[in-house]
């Protein structure tokens, strides 16, 4: 059985209008997979339905099963037991997605304390594991710091350490890098590539950003106007696309990409 | 939502009319002179008084609409007085940097916390009862609301790069101030205008009751509220007249305030008419956006609700809020938005 | 070389009692050599963007448009020479009027006369429709609003445009337009294009010049072959270093 499969997935708003429509795909344990997609793909709404969080007012059909649980039709307390505990997220802007009252260790200690029932010493103890995985050094000062004290590389690792936490199954990564400096987005990238292969964690990473993804991932659908329009792996869909806007999407990046290389090359 | 606006706009527009074309009738034609007294005492209503006399024998419904005229001239007067005081103030406030910003939001907050009732009677004292000094009194307690409410909205329209662009193309600051502040914070102040109105008139019914408002023998709602308060047991008509009016009145202007809120967006206004040429290919209608402006205090507030959620949950639910809700709204009231059109006009 | 168009010689910025935002920045624009200024957030490049503008003064050193000081008296001169496009066409449009009322805005603040004539060509010029005057900005997706602003910013036929990220809050496939329209234009108009920017591939695709901003220092510049080809500064090479690439 897979970890996640969606099985042709649909996305309605209230006038009944289609932003998602027959999305198909799986994970398996320890994939790594690409959602690549443009501004009003359905990229981000197709992660928040995996995750059981789609805003009110939306409406999902299809089926969505997350380590055998109903995502779509599951009771909400079955589905809030998926979360955190069998999947994550990590969002493009760690400054919403972080709670700017708590602090940084109280955040991570969350998680910590609810799924795994840790307290005291351990907790303590776990929350500077978590901070020093995710390569953040003087851990003291950054578990006591709140969100608006932190740079935004600083908090996306905080986010990062809070989502692996619990070491889901899954990790989603939506956009993580793209409100990121470029050298901080390296570092971001290296440091999800190399914690996800520590822990065996599958990842689903959502991106409109053909390197960057490419960086990342194995294997890749490339999504437009709610559909899936080509899959396959990702080295595969770069160098051979078949579908036209995949080529679209492959010449633009190729285009900077060897602007860069004529630089460099002279 | 929309639709429930409009609602409200069109309950509370006929509550604040209806009112208003009796006021307006009261300049033409009244039932009864106002010092008629020639009803008899406390009469049941009938033989020409609809709603009977006052304990002085003088038509009730008379006394309703000219005690309309004082809640009218209050309302307008201390909406003219709080938002020309308010909003010049503000507007400097909303430019202010540094010190000078930091004490005019001081300067503010003490203003706001200074009761209008005090302030009444200290004009009052100096001035003496009359309906002029109510209605300044009244207005410039609004004003200090006004004021900060125009200065923060000052800020969030400065902050946008169409001021700086602005700016670039050498637009002068008053120019600035008249084309793009004004038209953009308008909408929001009219809505607390509204909202504001409907307090000044409890304002002055409350001064009046007080004794500290229009002095007799001018028929103001507060005080035939207290003049029919000891025989409301007896004579319950000259109590519930007026107290219904109020009501009215105040309930008509939040409802109006409430129902505002839509008419001058254009976001909304292009959405009622719906005739966009590009909306006829959408599939770019989804909610994603890159830019779409994500507030801090929202995404505080949504984490906050979903305090039970995991850690995680929340935090998405929140980021899912503040990706979605803009488009969606805009989804829900029927606006197409083009998709990405460039594609279809170029190669 | 001729007299560069704009030139920053040796400016510095600090908020009063603050650390220094920009030190000893000497920077210059010739005509027909597009710039690239190139930087993180906190650099400075915003700071140094909005001294270029004439939005701020440096608290050392000088600007100098076509040779002279830029002072208040010719700001408005330098303002039919010099125009901006910003980075995010969601707040750099007012959402209360319309597209023809904001591209015509220079025209009438810089006093050139508000010919409808003009805005229809400027509108053509960034390859919107006709009938786009008359519509309100949200009616538009981000790519075409960034059309409108740099028709708002061409209108008035500058030679320079000072662009503040301007692609990069733009999916990749819309960048390559915008970038492209950037292009056509510099031929078209003859405009030179100062580019903030921290994307070195469009930095590569579209400027002859480059210079690269360290908090508040330029640490390194010249053409962009050479600077993007035989980086010497460290953090140059670690920018170039951080660009995710295409498998080959």
């Amino acid at each position: 059985m897979s970890l996640l499969s969606v099985d042709s997935l649909g996305v309605r708003d209230q006038s009944g209008r289609s932003l998602v429509s027959d999305v198909s795909f799986a994970v398996e344990p320890g994939d790594r997979i690409g959602l690549i997609g443009e501004s009003g793909s359905g990229k981000s709404l197709t992660a928040l339905a995996v995750m059981g969080l789609l805003p009110p007012g939306l409406t999902a059909s299809g089926g969505i099963e997350l380590d055998g649980v109903d995502m779509i039709r599951a009771p909400e307390r079955r589905r809030t037991g998926v979360r955190g505990r069998v999947a994550s997220v990590v969002f493009q802007e760690p400054l919403t997605a972080l709670d700017p009252l708590m602090t940084a260790g109280r955040q991570i200690a969350g998680p910590l304390r609810r799924f795994q029932g840790m307290k005291g010493a351990a907790l303590d103890e776990a929350v500077r594991a978590a901070l020093d995985e995710v390569r953040l050094t003087d851990t003291d000062r950054i578990a006591r710091a709140y969100p608006h004290q932190l740079s935004g590389g600083q908090r996306q690792r905080v986010a990062i350490a809070m989502a692996l936490a619990c070491r889901p199954k899954l990790l989603i990564a939506d956009e993580p890098t793209t409100a990121l400096d470029v050298t901080v987005q390296a570092e971001i990238l290296d440091l999800l590539d190399r914690l996800v292969d520590v822990h065996g964690t599958a990842l689903l990473f959502i991106t409109h950003d053909l390197p960057v993804v490419a960086r990342v991932a194995r294997q890749a659908h490339v999504l437009r106007a709610g559909r899936v329009v080509e899959s396959g792996p990702i080295t595969e869909l770069i160098a051979h696309p078949t579908d036209p806007y995949t080529r679209t999407l492959v010449d633009s990046a190729r285009r900077f990409d060897a602007a860069l290389r004529g630089a460099h090359d002279d | 939502m929309s639709r429930r606006r409009s609602l409200h706009l069109g309950i509370g527009l006929t509550l604040v009319l209806l009112l208003a074309a009796a006021v307006v009738v009261s300049y033409l034609w009244l039932p009864f002179a106002p010092d008629d007294t020639s009803g008899g005492r406390l009469s049941p209503p009938g033989d020409g008084h609809l709603l009977g006399t006052d304990k002085l024998g003088r038509d009730l419904f008379t006394q309703l609409l000219l005690g309309g005229r004082i809640a009218f001239a209050t309302g307008i007067g201390a909406v003219a007085v709080g938002s020309l005081l308010g909003v010049s103030f503000g507007l400097l406030a909303g430019f202010a940097t540094r010190w000078l910003d930091d004490a005019a939001a001081v300067a503010l907050d003490i203003l706001i916390a200074f009761p209008t009732l005090l302030l009444a009677m200290i004009i009052v004292a100096g001035a003496g009862a009359s309906l002029g000094a109510a209605i300044l009194a009244i207005g410039i307690g609004m004003a200090a609301i006004v004021a900060r409410l125009t200065r923060v909205l000052v800020k969030q329209v400065l902050a946008r790069e169409y001021i700086t662009a602005a700016r670039v193309a050498g637009i002068s600051w008053p120019r600035i101030v008249a084309s793009h502040i004004l038209p953009n914070i308008a909408p929001t102040l009219m809505v607390n205008l509204a909202l504001q109105a409907g307090l000044a008139v409890l304002a002055e019914a409350s001064l009046s009751y007080l004794g500290l408002g229009t002095p007799p023998p001018n028929a103001s709602w507060g005080r035939m509220l207290f003049e029919a308060q000891a025989t409301a047991l007896t004579a319950p008509v000259a109590a519930l007249a007026p107290g219904i009016a109020l009501v009215a009145l105040v309930i008509g202007l939040n409802l109006t305030a409430d129902g505002l809120r839509d008419l001058t967006d254009p976001t909304r206004r292009r959405a009622r008419t719906a005739t966009s040429p590009a909306s006829s290919t959408s599939p770019a209608t989804t909610p994603e956006t890159a830019a779409t402006p994500a507030s801090e205090p929202a995404a505080a507030t949504a984490a906050s609700a979903t305090a039970a959620a995991t850690a995680t949950a929340s935090a998405a639910a929140s980021a899912a809020e503040r990706d979605i809700s803009p488009r969606r709204a805009a989804g829900a009231d029927g606006v197409a938005e083009p998709s990405d059109p460039t594609g279809r006009s170029e190669r | 070389m001729t007299e560069p168009i704009l030139q920053a010689d040796q400016v510095g910025f600090a908020y009063r009692g603050g650390v220094p935002v920009l030190s000893e920045v000497s920077l210059a624009v010739h005509a027909g050599q597009n710039v690239a200024l190139v930087g993180e957030s906190g650099a400075g490049k915003t700071t140094l963007l909005r001294i270029l503008l004439g939005l701020a003064r440096p608290t050392s050193g000088v600007v100098r448009f076509d040779g002279m000081p830029l002072t208040r008296g010719r700001l408005r001169s330098y303002r039919r020479t010099a125009q901006a496009v910003f980075q995010d066409p969601y707040s750099s449009l007012d959402p209360r009027h319309t597209v023809g009322r904001i591209v015509a805005e220079p025209l009438r603040g810089l006093g050139l006369g508000a010919d409808p004539v003009k805005v229809a060509s400027a509108l053509d010029a960034v390859g919107l429709p006709e009938d786009a005057a008359s519509r309100y900005p949200h009616e538009f997706s981000g790519g075409q609003r960034q059309r409108i602003a740099i028709a708002r910013a061409i209108v008035g036929e500058p030679r320079l445009l000072l662009a503040d990220e301007p692609v990069s809050a733009l999916d990749l496939t819309t960048r390559v337009r915008i970038v492209d329209l950037l292009a056509d234009l510099r031929t078209s108009h003859g405009l030179t294009i100062l580019l903030v920017s921290h994307d070195l591939g469009v930095v590569a695709e579209l400027c002859e010049q480059t210079a690269v901003l360290e908090r508040g220092r330029l640490v390194e510049q010249g053409p962009t072959t050479q600077i993007l080809g035989a980086p010497t500064h460290p953090y140059t090479r670690k920018l170039l270093a951080s660009v995710p690439r295409l498998p080959s």
